[in-house]
């Protein structure tokens, strides 16, 4: 681990103000940051940890905490609202048995809300992944997460 | 095809090839037209080729502004592979059993030259050139 | 070079891709190959069309026929019908009411739009920079670098009379000028790509569909101000976005357009771009440039103002994606041109996102100055289901919601502002008589108390303690009190908070309980709900 979190800071470049990118890339394929990940960072990037930590916690794509393998964000801003959105949340909680921000016990799936997605013209809309889906019914949301693997 | 620009003079030049690359998309609202009746009569006899042969001979002309578009079968299957070619501003002519080198030919004369080609008009019955 | 006597454009925008469009793209490529027609058809990936609501849209040219809602399964009779028969597939063609169009240009849609910024978006190729540079990319910068003096350019932007499309709507000429005078050798041009404002998607289609647009626009801005840096910080979640722009950045570098002694000028400019990582606050100027410099996003005290103390302490320039595609229109066609478009206290045109109850959803771009009525009436083809109009938002959540009454005012930045709305970032959400106005509050503030940084306590509590009001409001245990409440908490966000977030939070609530008054009055002291939705959605939550 540390001989990765050394190669990344290295392909960035030791500076502070790659620290959002250095995160990113070491989130990626993974559902969080360890803790042993952000000390080594604060370590190679000689920064107090707790400014690593801060950093992290700050912004939404990253995580310290454990998640599922299937990030399911459910959009509840405006435009979505208007269209059904609270009726699609409550059909994928009911059909996970979980509250926002909860993971399901086999770790499949981690439910989150999100701000807008920017695909408005398909409200209501989710994201499971990195894949958005849109002109959600209740029915449909549902059917979607039934067929992921 | 990338390649280092180090002056306007080459902006330009790249800038002139794109454009051509292009011009298929750019809108030629009053431009000629030659529409290729493509149904598949015209098709069976060759009208595809005849279509080819009129893009590549405008593309080789620089006639840049000239739109080659298909239509369904006109009725006159007898006579396809057949042509409609529209200036601006004057009546359509009608060209028919075309082949690739006739459709060069159509190029060279009606749109290079501005005059009809009077051979592969295409002829009703009566004698009368489709209008 | 091979000539196609046929393109067709099909949308590759994000907008498009959830409904399928990667599987209508890899079949019809299928199909055009199977049936060898490769010689005569080109297919081209392109950026979004704006009609997303009818999306996936094809085009094909040189007819200019247009194809709505295309799906694989559609593409057999394209292909035998249209490809090979020339006729046109009736079914699939766009139709609005009684309106049924071969040309989507020729509908209402698209008549009552002025396209600058989206010039263009799905018409280009965004991965091929020949296609840009066909359609005069780089010819601004080009006739910069050519022909005019720093001053000179910044001089013209001012003419123009182009204000910011962020949001602030601060004239850019004066911006540019602010840093070109501030003291500094290292100066830097920052493109503010963090677009995160509810119902707003018109930067990302920009970059999706015309990255090069947005690179021209920095490299003027760049010699302008005396800057061979820029960076663009390009929102997260905005995957396509990222690739399709760090892709256009080494197309230009290829060519020469970015990097050492661009067209032999002696200018040098190069461009990084920059992921943001979550987080509403960073569309926020000075909390953008903390986040690139690889911290908290939380926003800085002004002054001192970026123009004089920007990235890392250094001068900078930071302007927003479609501020920076008006750039090169105007250089190349000049500030009298652009002052021709638009209304004479707002020139040029402005790209809405429009959502909610509103026929045609998707992407435009419109004069200052248009009524809101034409937008939703003519561009937006109406309130659909037959319900009715009730309220427009314009500039996002922190945007204000208009009513009934406003419907034909222009929409322009003065306008907007004399009834103490915005422009914003240019979303437009319509919302019609089925909902109500206090659950929508509940919704606007709820994004508001979770997207607050929690820097300054003007923000931190008054959206919170605004949330609250708001929920027991739509409980019905509210009382009048509680709305004078909401009031005086905004007056004091207003006044108090540290950046744009907090100030402008205010914005839906104020005019709210302005042109909606009597709704909110109705929910006190036990009234009831008179669409019925904030019963059901109280319940839902407790």
């Amino acid at each position: 681990m540390r001989e990765w979190v050394r190669q990344t800071v290295e392909q960035f470049g030791r500076d502070r103000h790659q620290l959002l990118e250095i995160l990113g890339h070491l989130q990626r394929g993974r559902s969080y940051l360890e803790k042993e990940t952000l000390l080594a960072v604060a370590e190679e990037l000689d920064l107090p940890a707790a400014e690593v930590y801060g950093t992290a916690t700050f912004y939404s794509l990253y995580s310290t905490v454990p998640r599922g393998k299937h990030i399911i964000r459910v959009c509840e801003n405006a435009p979505c609202h208007i269209d059904g959105a609270a009726a699609v949340l409550a059909a994928v909680q009911a059909y996970l048995g979980l509250q926002v921000n909860e993971t399901t016990e086999d770790g499949r799936f981690t439910l989150e809300t999100t701000s807008c997605l920017g695909i408005c013209s398909a409200a209501p809309a989710l994201m499971i992944d990195d894949d958005v889906h849109g002109n959600l019914t209740p029915e449909s949301a549902v059917g979607i997460l039934k067929n992921l693997a | 095809m990338g390649q280092s620009m180090k002056s306007m003079q080459e902006l330009e030049a790249i800038r002139e090839r794109a454009r051509k690359a292009m011009q298929v998309r750019q809108n030629q609202e009053g431009g000629p037209v030659i529409s290729v009746a493509m149904g598949t009569c015209g098709i069976a006899k060759g009208a595809r080729d005849v279509m080819m042969a009129l893009v590549d001979e405008a593309a080789k002309r620089g006639l840049d502004s000239v739109v080659v578009t298909q239509s369904g079968c006109a009725g006159y299957c007898e006579h396809e592979p057949m042509i409609k070619v529209q200036l601006p501003h004057q009546d359509a002519v009608y060209y028919g059993s075309l082949d690739e080198r006739k459709a060069r030919d159509v190029v060279a004369r009606h749109l290079v030259q501005g005059e009809i080609a009077n051979d592969y008009v295409l002829q009703l019955p009566g004698g009368e050139p489709l209008a | 070079m091979s000539m196609h006597r046929s393109h067709i454009l099909i949308c590759s925008g994000s907008n498009c891709s959830h409904r399928q469009s990667r599987a209508v793209r890899s079949r019809l490529r299928q199909a055009i190959t199977e049936t060898g027609l490769e010689r005569e058809f080109k297919v081209i990936e392109t950026g979004c069309f704006g009609l997303c609501q009818q999306g996936p849209i094809m085009v094909i040219y040189p007819e200019g026929v247009h194809y709505c809602r295309v799906q694989a399964d559609d593409i057999d009779e394209i292909v035998q019908t249209h490809l090979q028969k020339g006729r046109v597939v009736t079914r699939l063609l766009f139709k609005s009411g009684t309106e049924q169009s071969v040309e989507l240009p020729k509908t209402a849609f698209y008549q009552k739009q002025k396209r600058v910024v989206l010039r263009n978006v799905g018409l280009i190729d965004p991965e091929n920079i020949e296609e840009s540079l066909a359609r005069d990319g780089y010819q601004g910068l080009a006739k910069v670098l050519d022909t005019l003096s720093p001053e000179a350019v910044i001089a013209e932007v001012t003419n123009s009379g182009l204000q910011g499309r962020g949001g602030a709507g601060f004239p850019a000429g004066r911006k540019w000028e602010f840093t070109r005078k501030a003291p500094g050798d290292q100066k830097y041009v920052v493109c503010n790509a963090d677009e995160g404002e509810p119902g707003t998607s018109k930067d990302r289609l920009i970059l999706e569909g015309d990255p090069h647009t947005i690179i021209e626009g920095m490299a003027i801005a760049g010699y302008a101000v005396g800057a061979t840096k820029g960076f663009i910080y390009i929102r997260g979640e905005y995957q396509l976005s990222l690739q399709r722009f760090r892709q256009a950045v080494a197309q230009a570098k290829e060519y020469g357009l970015l990097g050492q002694d661009i067209l032999g000028s002696g200018f040098h400019f190069d461009i990084e771009v920059r992921s943001g990582a979550g987080a509403y606050v960073c569309g926020e100027e000075t909390a953008l440039l903390n986040s690139l410099e690889g911290k908290r996003g939380e926003p800085r005290y002004k002054p001192p103002f970026p123009a004089n103390f920007g990235l890392w302490g250094k001068p900078t320039l930071i302007n927003n994606v479609e501020t920076l595609a008006n750039i090169g229109p105007i250089l190349i066609h000049g500030a009298d041109w652009y002052r021709s478009i638009g209304s004479p206290e707002c020139p040029g045109t402005k790209v809405f996102t429009l959502s909610g109850n509103i026929a045609n959803r998707g992407l435009i771009e419109v004069p200052m100055g248009i009524t809101l009525r034409e937008i939703v009436e003519d561009i937006g083809g109406g309130i659909p289901n037959g319900r009715h109009f009730k309220m427009a938002q314009t500039g996002g959540t922190s945007g204000g919601c208009l009513a009934v009454q406003h419907l034909d005012l222009p929409v322009d930045i003065p306008h907007l502002a004399e009834v103490g709305s915005s422009l914003g970032s240019g979303a437009l959400l319509v919302v019609d008589d089925s909902h109500c106005m206090v659950d929508l509050a509940r919704v606007f503030l709820k994004f508001f108390a979770h997207e607050s940084c929690g820097q300054c306590t003007p923000c931190r509590e008054g959206t919170t303690l605004l949330k609250r009001l708001v929920d027991k409001i739509a409980s019905g245990s509210g009382t009048a009190a509680d709305i004078k409440a909401m009031r005086r908490l905004s007056t004091t966000m207003q006044m108090t908070s540290l950046c744009g977030l907090g100030q402008t939070v205010p914005t839906p609530v104020l005019t709210m309980l302005a042109y909606f008054n009597d709704e909110f009055m109705e929910h006190l002291d036990g009234g009831a709900c008179a669409t019925g939705v904030c019963r059901a959605a109280v319940k839902g939550v407790v």
